[in-house]
């Protein structure tokens, strides 16, 4: 028979939709409504998994996000798997196809669980205590084989093929968690016509009204609770300024009301289509939250607590009403509190036999077990349960009764069972409030942490923040929506709580005297026990954040939810503290965990980073170009032609702007247009350089320092008019320039009246270099004499190229007469294209950034960047003659007027040449002064810039070595793999000295 | 005289079902206190609004505020040079900084119904109708690019993005205009 363990009727589950599924390749089939772990349940399966220490057999413990046994992995298609998700909270769908963990090499035969075996030699703390020598094997032994043995799950191998999806929202109200104090609070705050997000985890809203029976009566509003449910969820539906997003975890609590939800959209759904996102990331800055976020039911804490067959009692009413699943035929309960009789109740109104109820209260005498008793259940009280029967599923249960001291004692009684349903009471859900920075305080009647004084405009209502029971949760919701709505007058005071219903014990049940050898687990999914804690207790360990490292207890991926209260109350017994004393360890986001995928959402391929292009990057990708990445921009690095080495290239590019014209796209230097009155006085204090003695339609090589008196930047600066200049910079600098820039002015300046404007892309900028670049744009410019006369080099003009305007800088990188060609960019790679085609008579080439090094390089040009490195001064990069002599000030003079910043020591910009012409030394390489090279000995430089130079027909580098002007002539070396090079130190400038070629 | 006359030609921009890209634009950045802003609004024929995040605009012309002393002018490609010449002539004497920005930037429109939404798979502000209006402008970032944002009616924005940084925010639109047809 399919699904026996199914009632017959009820739950909310879809019985006209039956879907298969696999289970460690076993065929199931299960319904629509389910998740795994009903459906699982439903068909009898109660071993699910084994656990992450000791690989003992785990049942499914809980019906929710707190599940830390049933962990499981879920595989879609070859690339879509997913590892470690609870069972208790994956959809079920037509076909899906999950797969135990931590067992080989099946779950039923598990080889690892032997350390179940060795654990008395596995106490807490034992890798810290084992693995201490010999030293040198932690890395090549221990870890490795650790790490091996380790992990839960296994990442998946392909790339994720799935889109994520993400969303910026904003709201008035956020209410996390959708059961009665959270609709109730939607609702209120709603009526006040204002933005309400109300999400919750669950596929369908209505939270603990979900595991009511079907024929509950419980009212609420004067309703029955069901009407009431679907009445409240269809007028929320219906109002355009709420959003419900249900499948959705409120994961994070960051400052300002920022609240992380990730939305699950597909992994419900038997067939997802193409493109459809898995998964939506919603980013809420909200102005009010209430957290609504519920309680979670403890487990108890008894030796052999962990079988499968032994699940909470609120879990057991939840599979039977939410799901129609009985989790046995013979059950038992053992409690510290009155609402698990509710379970009790259920289960036998569902046709199960309750064969007794084990209460370690001494006395159990509240409205419900009094029902119980009614109903003709028997109530032991005053007893506890000392250990259990069975492996693989629980059979028996052994139990005892408590003396006046509450040990054990007397004879122990054996009940056969096949379930055994445990609760110890209600932890309120506190971790996003915690995450919020909100105050948690202990709550002496109550026995647990509840929310304090917020942080944030927090408001917290129902179970979460102690107020248990329907009618109390749905006044604390109104009550929180009319706190969020600036209503003062309410109370938030709590209502006093029905006595021991909801509130139970803290700690491990009372065990007979002597050693104890069966395990009492505190937290399931890291194996810790009872005794783990006594332990790291007795070895003296005092806060529970060290002992929570030294046990990893709450330290799984459940983060501890069913086991923190548990452990800290053992710790705090041992040590003779109270609680509050012990301290409570810090609640961090996620609260259940999120994808990777969810994170990144669309930046990811393509998108991870903007890929930024010049108007030219088309014609260059035509061309066979290969780029570079320079910050986001993709720079043609060089063009090669069909088979042609990048070495033959970059050479041949060398040579045609040497003899003859090549062509550059210069666009990604960062261009800044100074405007203003005062733009000259501005340029003045910032550059080096002097400004004021800059002509109109002059330009000049600026050099930037920062506060410290190093170069941060460098570029070419014209004077377009009085009262504007044409500043540029690096590519990489631009941002930062105008950043420091307007620092400045907004800062310390704002005497000034002056403006910036980035023009970066506003201009494309072309570069024709060459002795025949003046004839190759001739014919394409309007409006400017081109000769040297008129236009000399450092000068700048407006005109017009190709029909559109034009400013036209005479200016070189390269050594050669030269014009870098300013036009809007829309017109960029239209003139480019004018250009190359006007360039054909005189052999134009495009060169790309690798010849434009080489080129600068033949002429000792600086790169900021590459030669320097944020400790070179323009003394230390032959530049000093840059620096403006008479000005009174300008960024970084106070720094290198220090006499060690002038010291003629600092390492200095030189150029090396090898003894054999074609050595290209490696850039980076340390410089020492004799051949014999001595162990630890200080290199006095390193080379900065190397390559080989067509031009010269040798190679050449610049190097920065300490005296190095002073050391012209001498012989240097180079240590490549070890071996010294020698090298001769001369000027950085090895082609044209003179400048006669720029000034042609 | 030379021959080939040069056309324009703007950014990639990836096709997506929200969003087209406006026609070209001629565009400035203009500095300076109330009385230029004052002057260059008359100059374009633009109602003189000094409300921070406000859009001023007449027939194809506006002014968007983007700070205390700052405006970006929008008009007509085709009245660029007019319309420069008349801003210098009308601003001369006041202390200012007038630059054409026209290249600089390309104008996208994103329309419909799911406009804010779209919007809000990159841009973390308030997009709701009651927050930021229509009329309201303001430059701020779009998932790693920096745009201005301007709501020209209810379901209609207006988004100027610098050119490189284009085919990166069209690209991030149109993958995320597919989740809207989920």
């Amino acid at each position: 028979m399919s699904q026996p363990w199914r009632t017959p009727a009820g739950g909310r589950i879809n019985r006209h939709r039956e879907l298969r599924f696999t289970f460690d390749g076993r065929e199931l089939t299960g319904y629509e409504g389910d998740t795994l772990a009903s459906a699982l349940l439903a068909n009898g399966v109660h071993l699910v998994g084994r656990s992450f220490k000791y690989h003992r057999p785990r049942g499914i413990l809980s019906a929710g996000p707190e599940e830390p046994n049933a962990i499981v992995t879920v595989r879609r298609d070859a690339a879509r798997v997913t590892p470690d998700l609870r069972a208790t909270e994956v959809p079920l769908y037509a076909g899906l196809d999950a797969i135990s963990q931590n067992r080989w090499p099946s779950l039923g035969v598990d080889v690892g669980a032997i350390n179940n075996l060795l654990s008395p030699f596995i106490p807490a703390g034992f890798y810290y205590k084992t693995f201490m020598w010999p030293r040198g094997a932690w890395r090549s032994l221990y870890e490795p084989k650790i790490r091996a043995a380790a992990g839960l799950g296994r990442a998946p191998e392909q790339p994720d093929p799935d889109t994520y999806a993400t969303r910026f929202a904003h709201c008035d109200v956020l209410v996390v968690g959708a059961g009665p104090a959270g609709i109730a609070a939607a609702r209120a705050s709603a009526k006040r016509g204002v933005r309400v997000i109300l999400c919750d985890e669950q596929p369908q809203f209505g939270g603990s009204l979900l595991a009511e029976p079907s024929a509950s009566t419980a009212l609420i509003e004067g309703q029955p609770a069901e009407q009431w449910l679907s009445a409240s969820l269809k007028e929320l539906a219906s109002l355009p300024e709420v959003t419900l997003l249900s499948r959705t975890t409120a994961f994070g609590y960051f400052p300002h009301n920022f609240v992380g939800l990730s939305e699950r959209l597909t992994d419900h759904l038997d067939s997802v289509r193409p493109g459809q996102p898995r998964e939506r990331l919603w980013q809420v800055r909200a102005k009010e939250v209430i957290l609504a976020t519920g309680a979670l039911e403890r487990p108890l804490v008894f030796p052999g607590n962990d079988r499968p067959g032994i699940l909470l009692a609120g879990a057991a009413r939840t599979y039977l009403n939410q799901y129609g699943v009985m989790p046995g035929r013979r059950a038992v309960l053992l409690t510290a509190c009155d609402a698990a009789y509710r379970a009790a109740l259920d289960l036998r109104s569902a046709g199960v036999e309750i064969a007794a109820i084990i209460d370690v209260r001494e006395r159990a005498d509240g409205a419900l077990p009094e029902a119980a008793r009614r109903a003709g259940l028997t109530v032991h009280s005053n007893a506890t349960v000392v250990g259990t029967v069975g492996s693989q599923r629980v059979k028996a249960i052994r139990v005892a009764r408590l003396d006046g001291s509450g040990a054990p004692q007397g004879s122990i009684e054996r009940i056969a069972c096949d379930a055994l349903l445990m609760s110890a009471g209600y932890t309120p859900s506190v971790h996003l409030f915690s995450q919020s920075r909100g105050k948690l305080v202990w709550n002496d009647a109550q026995q647990t942490f509840l929310p304090g004084e917020p942080a944030e405009r927090t408001h917290c209502a129902g179970a979460c923040r102690g107020v248990f029971g329907l009618a109390a949760a749905i006044e604390d919701g109104r009550g929180a929506a009319a706190r969020a709505g600036g209503d003062v007058s309410g109370s938030s005071k709590m209502p006093e709580p029905a006595a021991g219903e909801f509130g139970g014990i803290l700690g491990a049940l009372p065990q007979p005297a002597g050693k104890p050898v069966v395990k009492a687990f505190v937290d399931w999914q890291n194996d810790v026990t009872s005794k783990d804690l006594a332990l790291a207790a007795r070895e003296g360990f005092r806060s529970i954040e060290h002992v929570k490292r030294y046990t990893t207890t709450g330290m799984a991926t459940d983060q501890g939810k069913t086991s923190n209260l548990n452990a800290l109350a053992i710790v705090a017994g041992e040590i003779g503290k109270r609680i509050p004393e012990v301290g409570l360890t810090t609640f961090r986001m996620p609260y259940t965990p999120v994808t990777f995928g969810s994170f990144a959402a669309y930046t990811r391929g393509e998108l991870f980073d903007p890929v930024r292009t010049t108007p030219t990057h088309e014609w260059a990708v035509r061309r066979g170009a290969v780029f570079e990445d320079v910050g986001l921009w993709k720079r043609a690095r060089y063009f090669p032609r069909k088979d042609e080495s990048m070495h033959a290239a970059v050479q041949r590019e060398c040579l045609a702007v040497r003899n003859g014209c090549g062509m550059f796209d210069a666009s990604t230097l960062g261009k800044i247009e100074v405007v203003g009155k005062d733009a000259v006085t501005f340029m003045n204090r910032l550059y080096i350089n002097s400004w004021s003695n800059l002509a109109v339609g002059r330009c000049r090589y600026g050099i930037l320092l920062r506060d410290d008196g190093f170069i941060m930047d460098d570029g070419v600066v014209a004077r377009i008019a009085e009262d504007r200049f044409h500043v540029t910079t690096t590519t990489g600098g631009a941002a930062a320039v105008l950043g420091m820039m307007e620092d400045f002015l907004q800062t310390e300046w704002r005497d000034l009246q002056v403006w910036l404007t980035s023009t970066s892309e506003q201009w494309s900028v072309i570069a024709v270099q060459g002795p025949k670049s003046r004839e190759v744009i001739a014919g394409l410019v309007e409006g400017v004499d081109l000769s040297n006369a008129a236009l000399a080099h450092m000068g700048v003009a407006h005109g017009r190229i190709c029909g559109v305007p034009m400013r036209l800088f005479r200016v070189s990188f390269t050594g050669e007469l030269g014009f870098e060609i300013n036009v809007p960019a829309d017109y960029g790679q239209s003139v480019w294209e004018a250009i190359y085609a006007a360039g054909q008579a005189h052999g134009i080439t495009p060169y790309g950034t690798e010849a434009m090094h080489v080129l600068r390089a033949e002429k000792g040009f600086i790169i900021v960047g590459q030669d320097t490195d944020g400790t070179v001064t323009p003394h230390d990069a032959g530049l000093a003659w840059a620096i403006g002599k008479s000005k009174s000030d300008f960024v970084g003079k106070r720094a290198l007027e220090r006499p060690a910043m002038q010291s003629i020591e600092r390492k200095q910009l030189v150029g090396l040449l090898t003894g054999a012409p074609h050595v290209v030394l490696e850039e980076g390489a340390q410089l020492i002064a004799s051949a014999q090279h001595r162990l630890g000995e200080r290199p006095i430089g390193h080379v900065t810039s190397s390559y080989y130079s067509a031009t010269l027909g040798r190679s050449i580098a610049m190097a920065m070595v300490r005296g190095g002007r002073a050391r012209q002539g001498e012989t240097l070396y180079v240590l490549a793999d070890g071996q010294p090079v020698p090298v001769q130190v001369t000027s950085p400038v090895f082609y044209d000295p003179q400048g006669t070629r720029l000034n042609a | 005289m030379p021959n080939a006359i040069a056309t324009r030609q703007g950014p990639y921009v990836a096709p997506s079902a929200l969003v087209r890209v406006l026609p070209h634009a001629a565009r400035w950045v203009l500095r300076g206190d109330s009385s230029v802003m004052a002057t260059a609004a008359s100059t374009l024929g633009v109602p003189f609004v000094e409300r921070p995040c406000q859009a001023a605009a007449q027939s194809d012309c506006a002014a968007l505020w983007l700070g205390p002393d700052e405006r970006l002018l929008i008009a007509p490609a085709d009245a660029q040079s007019e319309l420069a010449a008349r801003l210098q002539t009308a601003l001369a004497g006041q202390p200012h900084s007038l630059v054409e920005v026209s290249h600089r930037q390309v104008a996208l429109e994103i329309a419909g119904e799911h406009a804010a939404v779209l919007l809000n798979s990159g841009c973390p502000l308030d997009l709701h109708v009651s927050a930021f209006p229509a009329g309201m402008c303001t430059r701020t970032m779009f998932a790693k690019t920096e745009i201005v944002l301007w709501r020209t009616a209810e379901q209609r924005f207006h988004v100027e993005v610098w050119r490189s940084f284009a085919a990166y925010l069209s690209k991030y639109l149109a993958l995320a205009a597919g989740e809207l047809a989920a």
